[in-house]
């Protein structure tokens, strides 16, 4: 059971392991919000009873937060993120309704990186290993995480998945949610990027439905396009819908059936990681200058003192 | 609606709200939290659902037996046409009510925060209180 994300307690599986909460020591992340007592009558909270109450009747005490619900969360994201930036990795969470086409797409898509590129999965699934089995044929390294009930990874359980897979330096770390497209976008995970992927055999009004899903990414896959003559899905109002939400989220269509579209989507995922590279060079380009010039000091002083 | 109807999803917020409700509790050593207030942004869709989950996640801790409210916080964006905050017509609709231009900032509408606790006191936390009478806010920890 797992007391820090509370999500499916006593269910989540990492490759079949039952995860016990492994390590209370590091569980200390977040409580960093600022504690101010305030006692009954000094708070004006203009909302419920909580903020109304009559003060001097009782003893109790009002605690000032503001703290967000899910900063354990955020706190365990942070971590994931630092470990993928020393590494110069980039992580992906692919997020979508239940069989929109993700791991269709994550197989084809690594099939087509993986002599150039050193890439590794993270399977989200509430039962059964059949996804990461389905990329583990590809050659690529896969971790499945089982969440029983639960509808979405949160980034303590990726976090462990990540410790089992131990990404490579500058790899790409691909993270295929639970399907749902209402719980996964609360969570960061600490990618580098949220991809939201519809099918056109769901209706081009998801996004109306779930705003928040389009809210949080960066990019739109509109996938199974080679169905589109048999749907009644318009592509445009689908585009016009999602931009009315984020006006500047990507979008590419595709048919990992057809390969229609696959080769504009597998440049974008190279895009974001020479993106990331470059971030990563230029912050060691500018430590290397820093070292440079700390030598120098050094041996300026080592000549007056000489002299 | 009972808890049945809900979400395996709004109860993981259930139970990750009960748990950081306990530790601050616990932090400033008290034994029962009487009430709970958080914001609850429009767009996580939560909403009042929660009232259904607080009680089973509460279940057994210290936050067993307090009362919750939860304000819902509205959507609003930033338009950068008309350099002002607003409050788009739709949910599904993030452009600017005025002006149509799109906006990419969400200002408020995705929260979910702990706001405030109100700790049933013990006689070290009354006498804390008490001292502290001038009204001044003091940073606990
Ligand atoms: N026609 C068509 N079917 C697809 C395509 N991609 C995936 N599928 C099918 O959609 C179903 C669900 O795919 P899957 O990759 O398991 O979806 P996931 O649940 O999002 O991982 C499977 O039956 C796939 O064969 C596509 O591009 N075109
Ligand atoms: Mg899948
Ligand atoms: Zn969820
Ligand atoms: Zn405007």
């Amino acid at each position: 059971m797992c007391k820090v994300c509370g999500c499916g307690d006593g269910e989540v599986r990492v490759d079949g392991k039952i995860h016990e909460s492994p390590h209370s020591h590091d569980h200390d992340l977040g409580h960093e919000a600022h504690i101010h007592h305030e006692h009954d009558g000094d708070m004006h909270f203009g909302h419920g009873p909580a903020g109304t109450h009559v003060g001097g009747v009782s003893q109790s005490n009002l605690l000032k937060i503001e703290e967000n619900i899910l900063s354990k969360n955020d706190g365990f994201a942070q971590a994931n993120r630092d470990r993928l930036d020393v590494l110069g990795a980039v992580a992906l969470n692919l997020v979508s309704s239940p069989g929109a086409g993700k791991t269709t797409l994550l197989v084809e898509t690594l099939n087509r990186l993986k002599q150039d590129f050193d890439m590794c999965v993270i399977e989200g699934d509430q039962e059964s290993a059949n996804d990461a089995d389905r990329i583990r044929a590809t050659g690529v390294r896969a971790v499945q995480i089982n969440t029983g009930r639960g509808c979405h990874l949160d980034a303590h359980m990726v976090g462990h998945a990540m410790d089992e897979l131990d990404p490579p330096g500058n790899s790409i770390v691909f993270i295929e949610n639970i399907g749902n497209l209402v719980c996964p976008s609360g969570f960061d995970l600490g990618e580098a990027s949220k991809v939201v992927i519809l099918s056109v055999a769901e209706g081009d009004d998801k996004p109306i439905k779930y705003p928040d899903a389009f809210a949080a990414a960066d990019l739109m896959l509109i996938s199974k396009t080679d169905l589109l003559p048999h749907v009644d899905f318009d592509v445009s109002a689908c585009i016009e819908h999602a931009r009315c939400i984020n006006p500047d989220i990507e979008v590419i269509e595709l048919s990992a059936k057809t390969g229609e579209g696959v080769d504009q989507w597998v440049g974008w995922v190279a895009g974001r990681r020479r993106e990331r590279l470059e971030s990563e060079q230029q912050d060691l380009q500018s430590r290397l200058s820093k070292i440079a010039a700390a030598i120098d000091a050094n041996d300026e002083l080592q000549r007056r003192h000489d002299a | 609606m009972s808890c049945k109807d809900v979400t395996m999803h709004e109860l993981t917020i259930a139970n990750s709200l009960v748990e950081l409700a306990s530790a601050h509790a616990a932090e400033n050593g008290a034994r029962r939290v009487v009430a709970i207030s958080v914001r609850m942004g429009v767009l996580c869709g939560i909403g009042r659902s929660l009232y259904f989950c607080f009680e089973p996640a509460s279940r057994g801790t210290l936050c067993d037996g307090a009362r919750l409210h939860i304000e819902e916080v509205p959507l609003s964006v930033r338009c950068e046409h008309c350099d002002e905050t607003k409050v788009p017509k739709a949910l599904y609709n993030f452009r600017c009510p005025d002006c149509g231009y799109p906006t990419p900032k969400v200002v408020s509408g995705r929260e979910m925060e702990l706001t405030s606790i109100e700790l049933e006191a013990t006689e070290a936390a009354a006498s804390f209180g008490a001292a502290d009478d001038a009204g001044t806010q003091r940073s606990a920890l």
